[in-house]
C-alpha cells in the first residue's frame, strides 16, 4: 500500500501550474465569458508544448502514453485556473477513444493535430446533445444507437445554448448519421464508450477539486484582507469555522478522486464504484465551498465584477456533469445494498 | 501509487484474521466502562498480550511484534470486523505509550510498557480541570519540589475508566511564576495512593466511564516525569496529533460500523424509505472516504512527514461521521430505538443507542471540534488569531 503520487507526477503537476498562472489568469476566463476566446487559444497551444493535451496518446502518435493517474493532478490545475475549453473531452476521453476506435483515415486526420493542440476534441456520449464547447472545437466523436461515429465540426449542427457558465459555451449538436463517419466497427463500442464516461466523471471530478481550492484561496485571502469592527474578518470565530468546514469537505474528497484514478489507470476490480465516490465527493465539496466561499465574501461575491463566480458557475455546472450526486449514490447503492 | 495491499501485508492480515476469529469471545462482553466489564476486558488484555497482538507496531521487547503502520491498520480492520471486545487499555497504549516511545527514559520505558500492555496496570488521563477543559494551559493543579520528589495538589476531571485504573498521567504546573503553557509538567501518578480521592461520574449512557480525581499532597519521585521539567505542553502537543490523527479512532472500527448497519438496513428494510436508503449509502462511502483518507495520511507518515495541525481535520470527520452513523441506525429502528440494553425487545441488545450516546462524545473529547475548527483556521488557513 504506497498512496501517494510520484515526484515526477507533482513536478509535472507544477508545471501546468505555473503555465496556467502565467496564461490563465482570470481576465482571460473572463474574455472568453465575452465572446474573445483568443486567450485560451494561445494556453491551449502551451499546454500541447508541454505536453499535457498529448498526455493519453500513445508514443507512436507523439503522446506521452500517460495514465489517468498522471492525468488527475494536471487537470486539478485547470479547475484552479478555471480553463475554458475541452481539455476534459479532448485529453481524457478523445484521444483515448480515437485511438481505440479511430479509422486509419480518422487517426490520421486528427490524432497528430489533436496531440500537438491544432485540432480539439469534443465528446457526445448516447443522448447528449449539449456538448460543451462545440462550436470551437474541430472534431466530434459521438456515439449514437451504440455505434461510433468521429465527425468534423464542419460538418455538424451546432447550435448555441446558454451555460449559466459562459465559459463553457454550450452547443446543441446534430449531425447526419452516415457511414463515412463510422469508427471502426470491429472494436466493442459499447465498452470503449463506457470506459469513455469513467473517465469524464474522474477527469471531472479532478477538475473539481482544482475549482474547490481556487474558491477557498479566494475566501482565505479576502477574510485575511477585509476589516471589520477594526480587525480583519478570518479573525472572527464565525469565519474560521466556516472555512476550516470548507478546508475539510475539500480535503476529504481528493483521496476518493485519487484512488479512482488508480482503480481507472490499474483496470482495478469495482473501478466505476471508485469513479462515482470520486464524483459525489468532488461535487458536494465544490459545492459546498462555493457556497461558503460567497458568504465569507458577502455582498462583493454576489456579483460578477468578483471573480469567484465564474468559479462557482462552473462548480455547479460540473457538480452535474457526467453524473450528479444522484446518479452516482444509485450506483454506489446497487453496489452495496 | 499502489493501493493494492503487498503480499506481506496480505499474510498479516491472514495471520490477524484467523488468531482473532480463533480467539475473540463468542459472547460480547459486558461494558469496559463498568468495575465487572472492566476486569473481563483486562483479561483478554491479557490474552491479547500473550499472543504478541496487543499493541502491533511496538518493539518486540516490550511485547510488540514491529509491526508496520499499515499492518497496525490492518490489524485495526480485522479487530472490529470480528467484533472483538474496546480496548480499555487504549488510554496507555495508544495515547501514554507514544510519548513514552517519545520522550520516556529507557528505564520509564523498561518499567511500564509491558505491564500496560498486559493489561496488569491501567492507565488513565488527567487532563480536564474544573476550569480547564477546552482552555487546557490555564490549568491549576501543581506540583512542588519536596525532598527527593515532588507534591502533587488540585483536581482533575473527565479521566476516562479511573475509578478502575491503577495509573494516571497528565500535566501539573511546576513554575507558578509562568502563565499558561509555561511552566507545566507532565507526571506519571498512582490512583491507589494516599491523598489520592477517586470519584466515579456516571456519563451520558449511565456507566462509571468518568471520573474527578482530587490530590492532596500527594508524593511522585522525578522517575514519574516524562521529559523535561516545565516542558509538559510540548511533550504532550508532540503527541495529541496522534490521538486526533490516527491511532485514537482508525477507520477499520468506522467500517465495521458501516457493515453492521448494512445488515441492519437489510433486516428492517420494510419499513426503509428511501431517505434512509440514501443514509445509509452515504455511511458506507463516508468510511470507505474516511479509509483512504488515513492511507493517504499513514504514506505520508511512512515517508517521514508529520501529520502536524491537519489531523484536526481527520478528528472533525470521524467523529461527525460517527455521530451521522448512528443516527441513521436509530432512524431504521425507529420507535424501539429507545428500548434500552436488558430489554427483551432492544433490536441488537440496545446496541445502537448505547453506540449512539458513545458517538455524542467524539466531537467533545480529545479536544472539541470547536478547537479544532480553530486549529485548522489558524494553523493549516493561516487566519490571524486575533
Amino acid at each position: 500500500m504506497h498512496f501517494a503520487f510520484t515526484d515526477d507526477q507533482k513536478m509535472f503537476r507544477d508545471t501546468v501550474r505555473e503555465v496556467l498562472q502565467r496564461e490563465c489568469a482570470p481576465e482571460v476566463v473572463r474574455a472568453t465569458w465575452e465572446g474573445r476566446p483568443e486567450g485560451v487559444r494561445a494556453v491551449w497551444g502551451t499546454l500541447a508544448e508541454t505536453g499535457v493535451i498529448g498526455m493519453t496518446a500513445s508514443e507512436d502518435a507523439g503522446g506521452m502514453a500517460m495514465s489517468e493517474l498522471d492525468l488527475v493532478l494536471p487537470l486539478e490545475e485547470t479547475g484552479y485556473a478555471a480553463l475554458p475549453g475541452p481539455i476534459v473531452d479532448t485529453v481524457a476521453v478523445g484521444i483515448p477513444l480515437l485511438e481505440a476506435a479511430g479509422t486509419d483515415a480518422q487517426k490520421e486526420r486528427w490524432l497528430g493535430p489533436a496531440v500537438v493542440g491544432e485540432a480539439r476534441i469534443v465528446v457526445s456520449f448516447e443522448d447528449q446533445a449539449v456538448v460543451p464547447h462545440a462550436a470551437s472545437a474541430d472534431v466530434l466523436i459521438a456515439q449514437r444507437g451504440g455505434a461510433a461515429y468521429c465527425i468534423p465540426v464542419a460538418e455538424v449542427s451546432v447550435s448555441p445554448e446558454q451555460s449559466v457558465d459562459r465559459a463553457r459555451e454550450l452547443g446543441r449538436v446534430a449531425f447526419e448519421v452516415g457511414a463515412q463517419y463510422r469508427m471502426r466497427e470491429d472494436v466493442d463500442a459499447a465498452a470503449l464508450f463506457a470506459l469513455g464516461r469513467e473517465r469524464a466523471a474522474l477527469a471531472t471530478a479532478a477538475q473539481l477539486i482544482g475549482i474547490s481550492r481556487r474558491m477557498l484561496d479566494m475566501a482565505v485571502q479576502y477574510a485575511k484582507d477585509r476589516e471589520q469592527f477594526g480587525k480583519p474578518i478570518g479573525a472572527q470565530q464565525a469565519i474560521k469555522h466556516r472555512l476550516a468546514n470548507a478546508l475539510i469537505e475539500q480535503e476529504f474528497a481528493r483521496p476518493p478522486v485519487y484512488r479512482a484514478a488508480w482503480s481507472v489507470a490499474t483496470s482495478a476490480r469495482d473501478a466505476g464504484i471508485d469513479v462515482s465516490l470520486a464524483k459525489i465527493y468532488a461535487g458536494q465539496a465544490a459545492r459546498f465551498v462555493a457556497k461558503e466561499a460567497l458568504q465569507v465574501h458577502g455582498a462583493i461575491g454576489y456579483t460578477i465584477e468578483c471573480d469567484l463566480h465564474m468559479w462557482m458557475k462552473r462548480a455547479w455546472a460540473l457538480a452535474a456533469a457526467h453524473g450528479d450526486a444522484a446518479y452516482h449514490r444509485e450506483r454506489v447503492g446497487r453496489h452495496i445494498l | 501509487m499502489d493501493l493494492n495491499f503487498t503480499d506481506s501485508e496480505n499474510a498479516f492480515r491472514r495471520e490477524c484474521r484467523s488468531w482473532l476469529e480463533a480467539n475473540v469471545p463468542r459472547e460480547s462482553l459486558p461494558s469496559g466502562d463498568t468495575k465487572e466489564g472492566f476486569a473481563l476486558h483486562l483479561q483478554w488484555e491479557h490474552t491479547l498480550f500473550e499472543a504478541g497482538w496487543a499493541a502491533v507496531s511496538w518493539p518486540k521487547q516490550y511485547g510488540g511484534r514491529e509491526a508496520t503502520l499499515f499492518e497496525w491498520l490492518i490489524f485495526e480492520e480485522e479487530y472490529y470486523r470480528v467484533g472483538a471486545p474496546s480496548r480499555v487499555t487504549q488510554n496507555g497504549i495508544f495515547l501514554l505509550a507514544p510519548t513514552l516511545f517519545e520522550f520516556g527514559t529507557d528505564d520509564q520505558k523498561e518499567r511500564i510498557l509491558r505491564p500496560m500492555a498486559r493489561g496488569d496496570v491501567s492507565w488513565g488521563q488527567a487532563w480536564s480541570e474544573p476550569n480547564a477543559g477546552s482552555d487546557l494551559a490555564s490549568l491549576k493543579s501543581t506540583a512542588s519540589r519536596v525532598e527527593g520528589g515532588w507534591r502533587l495538589n488540585g483536581q482533575k476531571t473527565w479521566s476516562t475508566r479511573a475509578v478502575f485504573c491503577d495509573m494516571a498521567y497528565g500535566l501539573f504546573r511546576t513554575d507558578p511564576e509562568q502563565a499558561r503553557h509555561r511552566g507545566l509538567t507532565y507526571f506519571l501518578f498512582p490512583l491507589h495512593a494516599e491523598g489520592v480521592t477517586v470519584r466515579g461520574v456516571d456519563r451520558l449512557d449511565g456507566d462509571e466511564g468518568f471520573a474527578e480525581i482530587f490530590l492532596e499532597d500527594v508524593f511522585v519521585s522525578d522517575a514519574d516525569i516524562i521529559g523535561e521539567v516545565n516542558q509538559g505542553w510540548q511533550v504532550t502537543m508532540a503527541t495529541t496529533s496522534s490521538e486526533r490523527g490516527l491511532s485514537l479512532r482508525s477507520p477499520g472500527r468506522f467500517m465495521a460500523t458501516a457493515a453492521r448497519l448494512i445488515d441492519l438496513y437489510h433486516r428492517y428494510r420494510d419499513r426503509s424509505d428511501p431517505v434512509l436508503r440514501d443514509e445509509v449509502i452515504q455511511a458506507w462511502m463516508d468510511a470507505q472516504v474516511y479509509r483512504w483518507f488515513t492511507f493517504q495520511t499513514v504514506t505520508r507518515m511512512t515517508q517521514g512527514e508529520s501529520i502536524g495541525p491537519d489531523s484536526s481535520m481527520n478528528k472533525v470527520f470521524w467523529s461527525e461521521m460517527d455521530v451521522r452513523t448512528h443516527e441513521t441506525a436509530l432512524a431504521i429502528i425507529g420507535e424501539a430505538l429507545e428500548l434500552d440494553e436488558g430489554s427483551d425487545g432492544a433490536v441488537d441488545g440496545g446496541h445502537w443507542m448505547k453506540g449512539f450516546q458513545f458517538a455524542l462524545a467524539g466531537p467533545i473529547y480529545a479536544g472539541t471540534n470547536e478547537i479544532q475548527r480553530n486549529i485548522i483556521a489558524e494553523r493549516v488557513l493561516g487566519l490571524p488569531r486575533k
